[in-house]
């Protein structure tokens, strides 16, 4: 793909109001070495809108109780309150029921879950898993577990040199032994969204489970489970503006009833006793010990603040965005972009001539600018590329075309350190 | 507030720029490899030991300004010197890098250019990159055949 035809979308500046949204965020506000911080590591965390810190403030203040068990009235609101979070997350990503929402810790968590629970008693040797050349580390490490466990084999989709999957060596890769698909809804590393429809109805064909790894996909493109008939879905809460250390598994109901608990411990279960323990119903199967409460009560309201803008607004606006920045960034002698596929979402992986991302990654910070440098958590995605790191801004709903000037404008002062 | 310009002094650029003692050294008595799992920077160091003395040495890789200065720096300054003088070097460099104090003018004076990458004590994420030869070095001296990583 030639990145300069992409024409910046002006009209996309005025889906939404993103000074209000800005004046939202209070983190926003503060000077990096005296410059306004300008916030382009969206991808690795997003920042907290005030809504979900004072939900937080508000839990420990008002109602810090455990849940599930208590009779006294604060341990029932804190109840309600994780309870009514979890249908928010129903809804958000338009589960069937709430039996197949898991809390865990995050996407990596989730990963394990399904790894661990439903692959390490469904595998056995031979079996075949498949991947993709660009997962996150999280996507790949707990199924090369499981190969070590069950005698599974990892089989894994190139991608060309835009960063897009190669869907006829995907086809080719199918076959009788296939068991199970784990892909990555938009890559970290790279931006790439990747064709998760055709992907799934293709794993199904040939009866295999599909898992979608959704962490950096939540917080730019609405998701429908039911109408994508992904078999999991995993995701983190703080890349969609809620707490770190909260995500969720989705599950299709049929599949989870089937599956062994992941942890033991209190609130997984219906009775025990020294002998034998009759394991609680879904959801809670699945979530041993006490839960990070205040962690879901943030993430409904996080919820709750993404809903409001609108998730279709946000891709919309974050297309002009992401388009602007492509743009601008093509215009800078010496850069090239790492990651040029036709659909991609909020992420601009770069390289420069002659200057390693780690000094951009000083240099910038100097500027306010807050990018990412190394590997991403994807050194396959850097070993296919030949590089061994790459500079990395990415974009929320909160950022503005000015901010991407101020991003090109210091990759000039980049340039001009090293000259 | 902290500038830019004494981290990216004029020498550290210069050695970035035209590193010297770099690539491989044919027939070297110790190799080494050095690996900065944060941000990817490679590092392969190559020495030939005369009689207790270092009387060649070399590297090659991939990093960042700093990590390439540091290394470009750290091989002039070791040529010619012994086993002993060059562990004393690390040590130094080593400290100054890593501890609170105040610099000693004395030890300073004693590294001559490699005093240029002391400003990167007050980026502690890069302090690695800076030290990531010597530990290399190190290693080599020991003659270590683990790749040495900073993590």
């Amino acid at each position: 793909m030639n990145s300069k035809n992409i024409a910046p979308d002006i009209t996309s500046s005025s889906i939404l109001d993103v000074d209000a949204i800005r004046a939202d965020f209070p983190i926003l506000r503060q000077k990096i070495h005296g410059k306004p911080l300008v916030y382009l590591d969206n991808a690795a965390t997003a920042q907290k809108p005030e809504q979900v810190i004072k939900t937080l403030d508000n839990y420990y203040r008002e109602y810090n109780a455990n849940i599930h068990r208590g009779i006294h009235t604060l341990s029932q609101k804190a109840t309600e309150a994780y309870e009514g979070a979890r249908v928010k997350v129903q809804h958000f990503i338009n589960a069937s029921s709430i039996k197949e929402i898991i809390f865990v810790r995050g996407t990596t968590e989730g990963i394990n879950l399904v790894a661990q629970s439903y692959g390490r008693t469904r595998l056995k040797r031979g079996d075949e898993i498949i991947i993709s050349e660009m997962e996150h580390h999280s996507n790949i490490v707990p199924w090369q577990l499981l190969c070590e466990q069950t005698g599974a084999v990892l089989k894994v989709i190139p991608m060309n040199d835009a960063g897009e999957l190669i869907m006829e060596e995907f086809e080719k890769l199918l076959g009788k032994k296939t068991r199970l698909v784990s892909v990555g809804h938009i890559s970290n590393a790279l931006g790439t969204i990747n064709p998760i429809e055709k992907i799934i109805k293709m794993s199904h064909a040939y009866n295999a489970v599909a898992l979608i790894d959704g962490a950096q996909a939540v917080s730019h493109i609405a998701i429908d489970v039911q109408a994508l008939d992904c078999d999991f879905y995993v995701f983190s809460g703080h890349k969609l503006f809620g707490p770190t250390g909260i995500g969720v598994v989705y599950g299709k109901q049929s599949l989870l009833e089937d599956m062994p608990p992941y942890q033991g411990g209190g609130d997984m279960i219906k009775m025990v006793t020294l002998e034998k323990t009759l394991f609680n119903d879904l959801p809670y199967k699945f979530e041993a010990g006490t839960p990070h409460i205040a962690g879901v009560i943030g993430l409904g309201a996080a919820i709750d603040y993404v809903s409001d803008i609108g998730l279709e607004n946000i891709a919309a606006y974050e297309h002009g965005l992401t388009a602007y920045a492509i743009s601008a960034a093509s215009g800078v002698t010496g850069l090239r972009l790492i990651g040029t596929a036709r659909d991609k979402a909020s992420i601009l992986s770069f390289i420069m001539d002659g200057i390693h991302p780690h000094d951009i990654g000083t240099i910038l910070d100097h500027e306010g600018i807050a990018i990412r440098t190394g590997h991403h958590c994807a050194m396959p995605v850097m070993e296919h590329f030949q590089v061994p790191a790459t500079a990395r801004a990415s974009f929320s709903f909160y950022n503005k075309r000015e901010e991407i000037d101020q991003l090109i404008q210091g990759l000039e002062k980049c340039k001009k350190v090293f000259k | 507030m902290f500038d830019l310009k004494d981290l990216y002094q004029e020498v550290i650029v210069d050695h970035n720029r035209s590193p010297r003692n770099f690539g491989r050294l044919d027939n070297a008595d110790r190799v080494a490899e050095g690996f900065n799992p944060l941000c990817g920077d490679r590092l392969n160091l190559y020495l030939k030991l005369d009689d207790g003395r270092i009387s060649d040495i070399s590297f090659d890789g991939n990093g960042c300004a700093i990590s390439v200065a540091s290394a470009s720096l750290m091989t002039d300054a070791l040529k010619g010197k012994t086993l002993g003088e060059a562990e004393t070097m690390f040590n130094d460099f080593h400290q100054l890098l890593t501890d609170d104090k105040p610099h000693d003018i004395q030890r300073v004076e004693h590294l001559g250019k490699l005093a240029a990458l002391l400003g990167v004590k007050h980026y502690p994420t890069r302090v690695k990159c800076a030290t990531l030869c010597w530990h290399t070095l190190h290693s080599a001296l020991e003659d270590n055949k683990t790749p040495v990583s900073t993590e």
